[in-house]
């Protein structure tokens, strides 16, 4: 394309009015492996695909935990979320350590949009290649931030970044006017069905996913795979039995109903 | 720094011990928090957990005890943020002690003794100066009390003959009800004679299965 021109430099403007640098870093998160993440009036969860660069390799951390009661999921360059998760670690050790309370969310994602604005205008730098979905929980409630390597940050009731999140934005869309009344376990199989559809078509499984969560009461933790393939499989039960209820013609919305109740034990 | 005698720091009282056994280690200090004369509080604690197996405690200037525990904390968390993992009592050991030399020309007032479990589950208790000198020890005292209390527990815990080659494992033989026992008679004792000991003493006791932690009410006056 024809802005070669002006795409150098970070501090170049292009005559229409546009800083190509920094979006070609926004290009960087969208090739990332896709994040999610899903807020309630009371918990929000984090769900990321793992790629893994070859099978004999591991997989990819791209979740952090910053706090007790914040976390990180990261889409891009991982090792710029890597680095920084640990700026932001220290911000909330330094807060605590002044005011023995936790470091407000609004003002922890501030700090980091902050961080990511000065690369934008140093002509030695580039803009961080990572875009980060923070989760956390603070004395207003739950939130979920995106903050991209522009500098700007949003509050999201629900957001999908990274390859093919647009497939997850799109179901999340559908039904994110009712997230705030979900219970836990809805979030966590919501965050699910979106990073399914993210994959469009391959295998769902708890090897090739991250799964988070932060609370009232409950701490920023992953959660074990043995769960997270729990809640797959009742995904694909419900699935399974919807799809094989529209073939024989039945009424499927029943079934639906019967398998919801059947999930019901799941809660854990 | 001009110190004019020792107005930037107060001695606040009090006395810590800790007691190391084959697979549990037991710490205990008084709660008794006074300057000069007075008793500010007898109901302070001078014990302060940093990680799963390993506790602190200290006499001193209580100010800088309580900044001493939050910097340790801190590098406690951002250590288990690197390695995914809590610390162990050799490497907090080590930890204190580097904290304590960095303010070799400001130091904190605090006598510190930190007790736990190796990375083997044995007993260990770590005695330090106020900058930073320490040394794995069987068992130690700290503070105003400790005078009347290390004596006694010479008596009862040391090891045979310092002079046997090879040097002996420093931890005691007895099980872990005798040494708490002997922890509450040396407290109860210190606190017939000196004024800075006393209200109530807080033992904590590690083992494999967790910290224990009892209270014990000591002479009031």
């Amino acid at each position: 394309m024809f802005r070669n021109q002006y795409d150098t430099d970070v501090t170049t403007w292009s005559p229409a009015g546009r800083l190509f640098q920094v979006e070609y870093a926004m290009e960087a998160v969208k090739q990332g492996a896709a994040a999610v993440g899903l807020r309630s009036t009371s918990h929000v969860v984090l769900a990321t695909v793992n790629k893994a660069a070859s099978d004999l390799s591991s997989h990819q951390r791209k979740v952090f935990k910053i706090d007790d009661h914040i976390g990180v999921a990261i889409a891009g360059l991982t090792a710029d979320g890597r680095v920084l998760s640990r700026y932001l670690r220290n911000e909330c050790i330094n807060h605590s350590f002044v005011y023995e309370s936790p470091l407000p969310v609004s003002r922890l994602v501030v700090r980091l949009a902050d961080k990511a604005q000065v690369c934008t205008q140093r002509s030695w730098k580039r803009p961080y290649g990572v875009g980060l979905l923070v989760a956390g929980l603070d004395e207003t409630g739950a939130h979920l931030y995106y903050n991209c390597p522009s500098g700007n940050y949003f509050e999201y009731q629900a957001f999908a970044i990274g390859s093919r999140s647009q497939a997850a934005k799109t179901f999340m869309e559908r039904r994110f006017e009712a997230f705030n009344g979900y219970s836990r376990d809805e979030l966590i199989k919501d965050a699910l069905f979106a990073i399914k559809e993210t994959l469009q078509g391959e295998k769902l499984t708890s090897s090739i996913c991250t799964v988070a969560v932060v609370g009232i009461g409950e701490p920023f933790h992953m959660l074990d795979q043995k769960i997270i393939q729990e809640v797959i499989d009742s995904i694909e039960i419900k699935e399974d039995d919807a799809a094989a209820a529209t073939a024989a013609a039945d009424q499927a919305p029943m079934q639906e109903e019967d398998k919801s109740s059947e999930a019901a034990p799941m809660d854990i | 720094m001009a110190l004019r005698g020792n107005w930037m720091y107060e001695n606040n009282g009090g006395t810590c011990v800790a007691i190391a056994g084959a697979d549990y280690c037991v710490i205990a200090a008084d709660t008794r928090l006074s300057v000069g004369y007075s008793i500010y509080t007898r109901d302070y604690s001078k014990i302060c957990k940093l990680a799963d197996k390993c506790v602190m405690a200290s006499s001193g200037f209580q100010g800088d005890l309580k900044a001493l525990q939050k910097n340790l904390a801190a590098k406690h968390l951002i250590y288990q943020h690197q390695h995914n993992k809590q610390m162990s009592c050799p490497a907090m050991a080590q930890l204190l002690s580097n904290t304590l030399y960095y303010k070799r020309f400001f130091p904190y007032y605090t006598f510190n003794i930190l007790g736990g479990l190796d990375s083997d589950e044995k007993g260990c208790v770590f005695t330090y100066d106020a900058v930073g000198s320490y040394e794995r020890v069987g068992y130690s005292a700290h503070g105003t009390g400790a005078g009347l209390i290390i004596p006694v527990l010479d008596n009862q815990l040391k090891s045979p003959s310092p002079l046997l080659l090879p040097a002996k494992d420093a931890v005691t033989p007895l099980s872990e009800m005798e040494a708490v026992d002997l922890v509450k008679d040396v407290f109860a004792s210190a606190t017939e004679r000196d004024i800075y000991t006393g209200d109530k003493v807080e033992i904590l006791v590690i083992n494999a299965s967790g910290i224990r932690q009892e209270l014990m009410e000591l002479r009031k006056d």
